[in-house]
């Protein structure tokens, strides 16, 4: 019914609107062609400046509005400088919006058809011209010169004291390798992929034997402690989105890439500062991948050092849930014992 | 066809002695009068209709993942009426949604604003305004429409197909797009849509190369290069943009549909998808998007510099007054076509491309600022104490200013690396590019039509 009459209403004010164009259509007749358009011009140019006028109280009205719903502060090192960047260059941009916009319809108003003006002949003037050339060129030199060198700063190497981690994308889940006590991400080679091996780890690289991998649970980092994503996909191109981070890198199949930056705010304290109890950080994929693209997401939780020992003591080697009987702790078990801890790994503890 | 009409110093005047004679004696029949014409302006008209058409296909498109937008997973039945288990309850489904997305991007950006406008105008106006009888070619600007026209029912034929039309982005990535098991929009749909915009390649460099010969020799007597109206300038650098670009395109989809079909691995390696691993090593997912988007840039500029020449003129017109600066208009749009093959990366910037070169990208990207900006204010200069008409066709050039001035700033967040690193893949681009590409050449469009 609501539908209906909302059409209803739709169809009316197509139809006052086409016979109010029809009627001031018939008057221009009547009034002769020449009159009605400068009638028309007038009316024009005061809409122009009107629409200046409400556009510049909607930018206003829509600034405060929507306040409140940005990210916030930037929760990493990296992050803050690009926010910097950010309102360095709103605030720019805002002073040359403002002046060219107005420029534009004051001059469309204010210029308008008048019997009693000859437009003045001006095709015209180099030192103008310069000038125009010049300013915008040397902001952004400023512009260009803060970017590049807060880029180098972001893109450069990881501190030696960096963390690892790997990421890796494929439709439509995130899964995670922490390198384990020796440091280093094992080989792995994609056509060792079985249900067992799910990153294609090479179990003889001794690297991988006490390589961590978590799916399907949030990866675990460090506050205040760099950490270096190696992001990769298997099969067609995701995106490590972490909005919160402000960071984004892509994970392309064959061609590893990598990211870092320090976390500097606990999944704790993001939970305060936002007032929002089930806060968590996010990836999102940011990258289309398929038809389960809008689904794609993980978790980050960001914690203080001994928390994530604690959490890190749980974890199991994948090698060693593959292969129990390599595990020390453990007395030697059968086949079917050691499917048995497989699914208990995947299921996690 | 009856008669071929060769290229030879002589096409003028044979073009002119063929009018004339047809319009003395026997009528031309309606076939090669209207459809299969090689009159310039009937094939200006062709184009402006098909790409209005499409216009009104690709807005109907993004209504409908705005539905999903606007409200998200609320069931409509009548949509279930019309598109059976693509909005299976009423709801659009996901693949439905990137689907509609896909073929919106693809529809507006090449089959409306670069044929609807480009091919509307450079045919209508070329001619009439270097004082040509007709184009150089009347023969090959005929099929360039129909090409056009070829690539439209491919385009439109994949929509229909069970497995669904392209669903991966208007940019078509590889692997996705590489893979039918990756997603069903990669599959047949995928493989039309390639053919589709291979005949669309040729459908522009058929035109391109006919607008930059006609310009070059068939000039009336006088009209000396710096002489050229503006709007002819902008659709001859539009032209050379397009010769030069389109064709890397092709070979990058070329490429594709072999990865596809033929199992090379340009774009593929280490792939284990939908449980299976495939034999490919040793290729490039990001070598199709420098590939893609060495095209995709100056595409922007393929679109968007016809409707800055338009307005030009028409504020110059309607202001009662020359524009302001010609030679620095012109050596603008000049700069701006060069470094328009000079920035292709900077939609690559999170794609682990080396940080030295996103830094020259970033340099480069952020020049292309100054000469837009030379135009801003030599626009605003035209209107300053001008006598300005406020005709239909004003109102729109005036617009078209206002929105390229606020999407050419949004373009100085996203040009900037450091920046960008944030907005990428967010909606800030999808609004950025919409305003100064799409809404203000569609703006550039009706100023034109209106003129």
């Amino acid at each position: 019914m609501q539908t209906f009459f909302i059409v209803a209403i739709l169809a009316l004010g197509f139809l006052i609107t086409f016979q109010i164009a029809k009627a001031s259509e018939y008057v221009a007749v009547l009034r002769g062609e020449e009159q009605s358009r400068k009638q028309s011009n007038k009316v024009n140019a005061f809409l122009l400046l009107a629409f200046l006028v409400l556009g510049l109280i909607g930018v206003y009205y829509c600034n405060e509005n929507l306040k409140g719903k940005i990210l916030g502060e930037a929760a990493s090192d990296h992050g803050v400088l690009i926010d910097r960047m950010l309102y360095i260059t709103i605030a720019i941009t805002f002073i040359v919006f403002v002046i060219t916009q107005v420029a534009l319809f004051w001059f469309a108003y204010k210029y308008q058809h008048s019997d009693k003006r000859k437009a003045y002949y001006y095709p015209h003037n180099n030192k103008l011209e310069l000038i125009w050339t010049v300013i915008p060129a040397i902001t952004l030199t400023v512009l260009v010169g803060f970017g590049i060198f807060y880029w180098f700063k972001i893109t450069g190497d990881a501190p030696k004291n960096a963390m690892q981690v790997e990421v890796v994308g494929s439709q439509f889940k995130w899964e995670f390798r922490y390198p384990g006590k020796d440091g280093i991400l094992g080989k792995k080679y994609f056509k060792n992929i079985t249900g067992d091996n799910p990153l294609g780890q090479i179990w003889d690289d001794p690297a991988n034997q006490d390589d961590i991998y978590i799916v399907g649970e949030p990866m675990h980092l460090v506050v205040n402690k760099p950490v270096r994503l190696v992001i990769g996909a298997k099969d067609v191109i995701h995106d490590v989105g972490l909005a919160h981070f402000r960071m984004k890198m892509d994970a392309v199949p064959g061609t590893p890439t990598t990211m870092w930056f320090t976390p500097t705010k606990t999944t704790a304290q993001m939970k305060k500062e936002t007032n929002n109890p089930d806060f968590v950080y996010e990836i999102s994929c940011d990258q289309m991948c398929g038809q389960g693209h809008w689904s794609m997401r993980g978790e980050i939780v960001v914690e203080t050092q001994e928390e994530f020992d604690v959490w890190m003591v749980q974890q199991k080697p994948k090698y060693l849930a593959v292969f129990p009987d390599k595990d020390p702790a453990k007395p030697k078990t059968d086949t079917v014992a050691k499917q048995a801890t497989t699914v208990a790994v995947a299921g996690s503890h | 066809m009856s008669e071929t009409i060769h290229e030879h110093p002589g096409t003028v005047t044979h073009g002119a002695a063929h009018d004339d004679h047809h319009h003395g004696h026997h009528e031309q029949s309606f076939i090669t009068k209207y459809i299969f014409s090689q009159d310039h302006k009937t094939i200006g008209k062709q184009f402006l209709i098909t790409g209005i058409i499409w216009a009104i296909v690709g807005g109907l498109f993004s209504v409908l993942f705005r539905l999903q937008l606007g409200f998200p997973g609320q069931s409509f039945p009548i949509l279930e009426t019309f598109f059976g288990h693509w909005a299976k309850g009423g709801t659009i489904q996901p693949e439905f949604y990137y689907a509609l997305v896909t073929m919106h991007g693809t529809v507006l950006v090449f089959f409306v604003l670069t044929a609807g406008l480009s091919g509307t105008f450079a045919n209508l106006l070329i001619p009439l305004q270097v004082g040509a009888r007709d184009m150089a070619s009347p023969f090959m600007n005929m099929l360039s429409y129909w090409f056009f026209f070829m690539a439209s029912m491919v385009m439109i034929a994949s929509l229909f197909i069970h497995t669904g039309p392209a669903s991966g982005g208007w940019t078509v990535y590889p692997p996705l797009s590489a893979l039918g098991q990756a997603s069903s929009g990669s599959k047949l749909g995928m493989d039309l849509w390639i053919v589709a915009m291979a005949l669309f390649v040729v459908s522009s460099l058929l035109g391109g190369l006919n607008y930059i010969a006609t310009i070059l020799n068939m000039r009336t007597k006088g009209m000396s290069m710096t002489r050229l109206p503006l709007t002819i300038w902008s659709l001859f650098f539009t032209a050379v943009l397009g010769v030069l670009s389109f064709p890397v395109l092709f070979s990058g989809l070329l490429l594709l549909l072999f990865d596809r079909n033929l199992g090379t691995s340009f774009y593929l390696s280490d792939i284990y998808v939908a449980g299976e691993i495939l034999p490919n090593e040793g290729g490039s997912a990001i070598l199709f998007q420098h590939l893609f988007w060495f095209l995709g840039h100056p595409e922007v500029y393929i679109i968007l510099l016809p409707a800055m020449g338009m307005v030009s003129e028409i504020l110059s017109v309607n202001s009662r007054k020359p524009i302001f600066g010609y030679m620095a208009m012109l050596g603008s749009l000049f700069a701006i076509a060069i470094l328009a093959f000079l920035v292709w990366a900077h939609h690559m910037f999170v794609t682990g491309l080396n940080p030295f070169l996103g830094s020259v990208f970033v340099l480069l990207t952020l020049l292309i600022a100054v000469p837009s900006a030379i135009k801003v204010f030599n626009w605003l200069t035209t209107l300053w104490r001008g006598n300005i008409r406020l005709f239909p066709s004003t109102l729109f050039a005036i617009g078209f200013v206002s929105l390229f001035i606020s999407g050419g700033l949004t373009g100085i967040f996203l040009g900037n690396s450091t920046i960008d690193i944030h907005l990428h893949d967010t909606m800030f681009v999808v609004a950025h590019f919409h305003i100064v590409m799409g809404v203000a050449s569609m703006f550039g469009m009706f100023a034109g039509v209106y003129h």
